[in-house]
C-alpha cells in the first residue's frame, strides 16, 4: 500500500484479512472506531499486540448498537470473558460476523449464542420469553408471551425435549428468508 | 415420497446450501474426517467391549445445573455408535462442529485462547470433560490444522473465516497451517498490481451498488408514514393506505401516457376555438363546465385532423395524412392516437391488475415480512388463534334460527335501501334534466344558475353514498359475525351493490364532453364529501363521544367503507378517461389530498381496532374488487362506447365517423392502400378483432391460465405442509431409534463378561 501506517504490521493486517471478512482499509477504520471509544486507553500502536480491553458500557454506546435491544448479549457473546469486555480482536470479530459478507451458518451459530441467555447451549422457554420481551418492548401481556413461546417451541422443536438445540434453531432459521438481511450491522 | 415430487422446495434447499462459501463436498469431507477421527479416538470396535477403559464416552457440554433427567436422549453419555448415528445429519454435523469447538472452551462463556491451556486444570467448571487434557486439545488442534492445509489457498481463507472461533485462535491456526506448507504467508507486496487494481475496482463497484440500493430505498413514497400507521393501527388499516398508494401509481401511469400521446401533441398545435370565449369564473373548478369546456381537459377540444409539423394544418375533416404541401414532415393522426392511447393504456392496466392479483394470491399464503411493529402482528395472530379455538362451541337450534332471522332482516334493510336510492337517483335525474331543458327555453338566461343546477345530481348521488353505508353499518351492528373479516366482506358487498346501481344511471343521459364534465363533477363531489365526512364523521364524533358520551375509546377506522370509496373514485376516473384525458390528474390530486387527510385523521381521531385481524388476505380482496367489478365494468362500458355509439358530430376527434372504432379501421385501410404488403394487417383486423369468437376464445384461455396458476399455488401449499409433517415424523423416528440404540448398549454393558463375549461373537455378524 502506498501510505505507511504504523498501527499494525503487514503480517498482522494480512492475518486479519484472512481471518475476518474485512479488507485492510476496513480493519484500519474499525481500529479508528475502537480507538475513539476510549482514546486514552486504546494505543495507536498495535504492533506488539497490547492487552487492552474495553468495558461493555463503552461499547454498547456506539451508535450502531445503541438502539439494538440485544446489544448487551451481542457484546457479551463476542467477549473472551463473557462479561462484555472486548479486546480489539473481539471487536473486529463481532463486526465481521455481523457484516453482510458472513455466511448464513456462521451467523446462525452466533445468533444461537446471543439468544441463549442462560448459556446452556439450548434456547429454552425462558430464553425465548426474554427474547420476545426485548423485541416487543414489553407491549405484549404475559399470557400472550407465554402462548407465543409455547407455540414456537412446539413448532420448532424436532427432538422433543421442549427446548431448542442448535439443530432445531438452524432448521427454523433456514425457513426465514430475511434472516441474513436482518442479522446485519454495518459499521 | 420425497423423490416422486419435484418442485421448488428442493431448489430452496439448494439455495441454502449454496450460500456456504466453500464447495460443500470439501467442507463435508473435512467435517466427516473430524467426526471419524473423533470416533476413532473413542474406539468404535463393538467387539472390543471387554476393554472398558478404551471406551471413552464423548461428552457433550452439559448444563451446569444439577437435576438431569434420566431420559436417555438428554443424557450426556452418548455411546460411540449413537454418536455416529447422530453425526449423519447435516444439522448434527454443524452442531457437532460447534460442540467440538465448545470443548475447546474452559468456561461456559469463554472464547477459546490457546494460551489459556496452561491454566486449564484449575478452571474447569462442571463440564465433566474427561478427555480434556492438554495433549488431547493439541491433537485436535493438529487435526484442524491438517484439514486447513489440505485445502487450496482460497478455500483455506474461506474455511478460516467461517469458523466460529475467536480471531486470536484463528490467527494461531493460520500461522501453523501456513508455516507447514509455504515458507511464509504472502504479504501484500507480492500481489501483482493487476489483481490489486481489479480488487479495488470490485470494491468501488460494490460500494457504489450499496449506496445506490440505500438511496433507492429512501425514494420509496411515503415509506415512513406507512410504517407509522401500520405500527400503530395494524395491518388492516395499513392495507387501506397501501391500496391508496397502488391506485395512485395506476393513475400516474395513465396520466403519463395520456400526457405524452394526447395532451402534448394537441397543445403544440392547438385547433381553432369553437364559439365565443367564455370568461373564467371560480365555479368552473367545481362544475368543470364554462370556460373549461373547450380546453385540453375535455374530449370536445381535441381535433380530428392530422397534425403535421411545419405546415398549416389541413382544414379537411377527413384526417387523411396525404394532404400536405411541404416537404418531409411528421404527421400525427389524432383520432387514431386517441383511440389507441386509451385502448392500449387500458390493456396494460388490465395486465398489471391481473398480475398483482395473482401475486397477492400467492403472498397471502406465505409468511409475511413484518411491516410494522412485531407486537401488533403477534397480537393479530394470537387473536385469530384464540378465536378459532373459541368457535368450537356449538350453538343450539333456537339460537341458530334467531341468528338467521336477524341476518335476513339486515339484508332486507340493506337491499331495500339500495333499491330505494337507485330509484331516487333515477327520478331526480329525470326531474333535473327536464328542469334544465325548461330553463334553457326560458327567456332569462342565468348561466351561473344553470351551471349550479347541474351540480345538483352529483350532490344527490354523493350524499346517498355517504348516508346509506351508515345504514349498512347499523344493520351490521345488529348481526353477529364470526370474525371481523367476515363482517368487512359483507359490508363491502352491500356497499358495492349500492354504488353499482347508482352508477348505472349515468349512461343514459349525457354525451362526451358533457359526460366528461359530469364525471369530473362526480369525482370532485366525492372528494368534498369525503373531506366533510372525515371532519364530521371522525373528528367531531371523537369529540362528541369523549365529551358528551364520556367514553374512553376513540372511534374505529372503518376500513370497508373507505376502501369502497377509493374503488368508487377509481371507477369514475376510469370511466371518464375516454372523455376527459386529464381526469387522472384530478384523481392524482384527489388521492394525494386524501392520503394526508386520512392519515392525519387516523392518527388524531381513531384507535386501533379492538379485535385485530390479519389483513394479508384483505389486500387480495381489495385488488380483486378493483379488478372485477370496477375495472371490468369501466372497460366493458368503454368498449361498448367505442364500438357502437355514434360520436357527436360537432366536437371531438371522432366527428364524422360512425363509431370511434372506425378511425382504426380507416387507418388500417389507408395503410393497406399505401403499402400493399401490409394487406395481412387488414385481414387480421377483419377476422380477428371484429370476430367475437376470437375474443371469447382469448378470454377463455386467459381464465384457464389463471385457474391453473391458482391450482398450482394451492398444490404447492399442500406439498409444503405434507413435507413438514414428514420432517416431524422423521424426528420422532430418530428419537425412537436412538433410544433403542442406547437401551441396547446399556443392556449389553450390564451383562457379565462371559455373556458379553458370547453376544459379541453373535453380533459380529450384525
Amino acid at each position: 500500500m502506498g501510505n505507511k501506517q504504523t498501527i499494525f504490521t503487514d503480517e498482522q493486517l494480512d492475518a486479519y484479512q484472512d481471518c475476518t471478512f474485512f479488507t485492510r482499509k476496513e480493519i484500519l477504520r474499525i481500529h479508528g472506531r475502537y480507538h475513539e471509544l476510549a482514546p486514552h486507553l486504546v494505543p495507536m500502536d498495535y504492533t506488539n499486540e497490547p492487552d487492552v480491553t474495553l468495558p461493555l458500557a463503552l461499547i454498547v454506546n456506539m451508535p450502531e448498537l445503541k438502539e439494538n435491544p440485544f446489544k448487551n448479549r451481542i457484546v457479551e457473546s463476542f467477549s473472551e470473558d463473557g462479561l462484555g469486555n472486548q479486546s480489539f480482536n473481539d471487536f473486529v470479530d463481532m463486526f465481521s460476523v455481523l457484516s453482510e459478507m458472513a455466511p448464513r451458518e456462521l451467523k446462525a451459530i452466533y445468533a444461537f449464542k446471543i439468544y441463549d441467555f442462560n448459556t446452556d447451549n439450548y434456547i429454552c422457554k425462558e430464553d425465548l420469553e426474554k427474547t420476545l420481551n426485548k423485541l416487543t418492548k414489553e407491549e405484549l401481556s404475559a399470557e400472550e408471551v407465554n402462548l407465543v413461546c409455547e407455540k414456537s417451541i412446539v413448532e420448532a422443536d424436532l427432538d422433543g425435549d421442549n427446548k431448542l438445540s442448535f439443530a432445531d434453531f438452524e432448521n427454523m432459521i433456514a425457513r426465514a428468508p430475511d434472516f441474513l438481511s436482518t442479522f446485519h450491522i454495518r459499521i | 415420497m420425497a423423490r416422486s415430487v419435484n418442485f421448488d422446495f428442493s431448489s430452496h434447499h439448494m439455495e441454502v446450501a449454496l450460500e456456504s462459501p466453500v464447495d460443500e463436498e470439501v467442507v463435508h469431507d473435512s467435517f466427516s474426517q473430524l467426526i471419524e477421527e473423533q470416533s476413532q479416538s473413542v474406539g468404535l470396535e463393538m467387539e472390543d467391549l471387554s476393554d472398558e477403559g478404551r471406551d471413552h464416552l464423548a461428552y457433550l457440554p452439559a448444563p451446569a445445573q444439577g437435576g438431569r433427567e434420566s431420559d436417555p436422549l438428554i443424557e450426556e453419555r452418548w455411546s460411540s455408535a449413537t454418536l455416529r448415528v447422530l453425526s449423519c445429519s447435516r444439522g448434527a454435523i454443524i452442531s457437532q462442529y460447534y460442540n467440538r469447538t465448545l470443548q475447546l472452551r474452559r468456561r461456559k462463556q469463554t472464547r477459546p485462547a490457546i494460551r489459556d491451556f496452561s491454566r486449564s486444570a484449575p478452571s474447569i467448571r462442571g463440564y465433566g470433560m474427561e478427555s480434556d487434557d492438554v495433549s488431547e486439545e493439541e491433537s485436535k488442534r493438529e487435526r484442524l490444522v491438517n484439514n486447513l492445509q489440505n485445502l487450496s489457498l482460497s478455500d483455506r481463507v474461506h474455511m478460516l473465516r467461517a469458523m466460529p472461533l475467536s480471531v486470536a485462535e484463528k490467527n494461531e491456526l493460520r500461522k501453523r497451517a501456513y508455516n507447514f506448507k509455504e515458507g511464509q504467508p504472502r504479504s501484500s507486496g507480492q500481489i501483482p498490481c493487476c489483481s490489486r487494481l481489479k480488487y479495488y475496482v470490485i470494491i468501488a463497484l460494490r460500494q457504489s451498488w450499496y449506496s445506490c440500493l440505500s438511496s433507492l430505498h429512501s425514494l420509496k413514497l411515503w415509506q415512513v408514514a406507512l410504517k407509522r400507521v401500520g405500527g400503530r393501527f395494524g395491518t388492516g388499516v395499513l392495507s387501506y393506505f397501501l391500496f391508496l398508494k397502488t391506485l395512485l401509481l395506476f393513475n400516474v401511469f395513465l396520466l403519463l401516457v395520456n400526457l405524452l400521446f394526447l395532451v402534448i401533441p394537441q397543445a403544440v398545435a392547438p385547433p381553432e376555438p369553437q364559439g365565443p370565449a367564455v370568461p373564467f369564473t371560480g365555479l368552473e373548478l367545481l362544475t368543470g363546465g364554462g370556460s373549461f369546456t373547450d380546453t385540453l381537459m375535455f374530449y370536445g377540444h381535441y381535433s380530428n385532423q392530422t397534425i403535421t409539423s411545419g405546415c398549416r394544418p389541413a382544414h379537411n375533416a377527413t384526417g387523411l395524412s396525404g394532404q400536405t404541401d411541404c416537404g418531409p414532415h411528421l404527421s400525427y393522426n389524432t383520432p387514431l392516437a386517441y383511440f389507441f392511447t386509451i385502448g392500449v393504456s387500458f390493456f396494460i392496466t388490465c395486465i398489471i391488475l391481473v398480475y398483482s392479483m395473482s401475486k397477492s394470491f400467492g403472498k397471502s399464503f406465505h409468511i409475511n415480512k413484518s411491516q410494522g411493529y412485531l407486537a401488533v402482528k403477534l397480537k393479530e395472530m394470537l387473536s385469530e388463534v384464540s378465536r378459532r379455538e373459541q368457535r368450537l362451541a356449538r350453538l343450539g337450534w333456537a339460537q341458530r334460527l334467531a341468528r338467521l332471522a336477524v341476518h335476513a332482516l339486515a339484508w332486507l334493510m340493506c337491499l331495500g335501501g339500495t333499491v330505494g336510492s337507485a330509484l331516487a337517483v333515477f327520478y331526480c335525474s329525470e326531474y333535473l334534466h327536464q328542469d334544465l331543458e325548461k330553463r334553457a327555453l326560458s327567456p332569462d338566461h342565468k348561466p351561473l344558475e344553470r351551471e349550479a343546477s347541474s351540480l345538483a345530481l352529483p350532490v344527490v348521488v354523493s350524499s346517498i353514498n355517504l348516508l346509506l353505508p351508515g345504514l349498512f353499518n347499523a344493520a351490521g351492528w345488529m348481526e353477529e359475525y364470526e370474525s371481523p373479516s367476515v363482517r368487512t366482506y359483507v359490508a363491502i358487498f352491500r356497499n358495492l351493490l349500492l354504488k353499482m346501481s347508482v352508477l348505472a344511471r349515468l349512461g343514459l343521459q349525457c354525451w362526451e364532453s358533457f359526460v366528461g364534465q359530469e364525471l369530473y363533477r362526480f369525482l370532485l363531489m366525492d372528494l368534498i364529501f369525503t373531506v366533510l365526512d372525515t371532519l364530521f364523521g371522525e373528528f367531531l364524533w371523537k369529540l362528541f363521544s369523549q365529551k358528551a358520551l364520556k367514553r374512553n375509546r376513540k372511534p374505529v377506522f372503518d376500513i370497508a367503507r373507505n376502501v369502497l370509496e377509493l374503488i368508487y373514485g377509481q371507477t369514475l376516473a376510469w370511466l371518464g378517461v375516454l372523455f376527459s384525458p386529464l381526469l387522472p390528474a384530478v384523481q392524482i390530486v384527489k388521492l394525494l389530498l386524501l392520503f394526508y387527510m386520512k392519515k392525519g385523521s387516523v392518527m388524531l381521531n381513531c384507535q386501533a381496532p379492538r379485535r385485530p385481524w390479519r389483513a394479508s388476505q384483505m389486500s387480495t380482496v381489495f385488488i380483486t374488487l378493483l379488478c372485477f367489478p370496477s375495472f371490468l365494468g369501466a372497460a366493458v362500458s368503454l368498449t361498448y362506447t367505442m364500438w357502437t355509439i355514434r360520436p357527436s358530430q360537432a366536437c371531438g376527434p371522432f366527428r364524422g365517423l360512425s363509431t370511434m372504432f372506425q378511425s382504426a379501421k380507416q387507418s388500417v385501410q389507408e395503410l393497406e392502400r399505401a403499402n400493399p404488403r401490409l394487406a395481412w394487417l387488414s385481414w387480421v383486423h377483419a377476422y380477428l378483432l371484429e370476430n367475437p369468437l376470437f375474443l371469447f376464445i382469448a378470454a377463455g384461455v386467459f381464465l384457464m391460465f389463471t385457474y391453473f396458476h391458482t391450482q398450482v399455488v394451492d398444490g404447492q401449499r399442500k406439498v409444503i405442509s405434507l413435507l413438514q409433517e414428514q420432517i416431524e415424523n422423521e424426528g420422532e423416528d430418530k428419537k425412537f431409534l436412538i433410544t433403542r440404540l442406547q437401551t441396547i448398549h446399556e443392556q449389553r454393558r450390564s451383562f457379565s463378561p462371559k455373556q458379553r463375549t458370547h453376544t459379541a461373537n453373535e453380533e459380529s455378524s450384525f
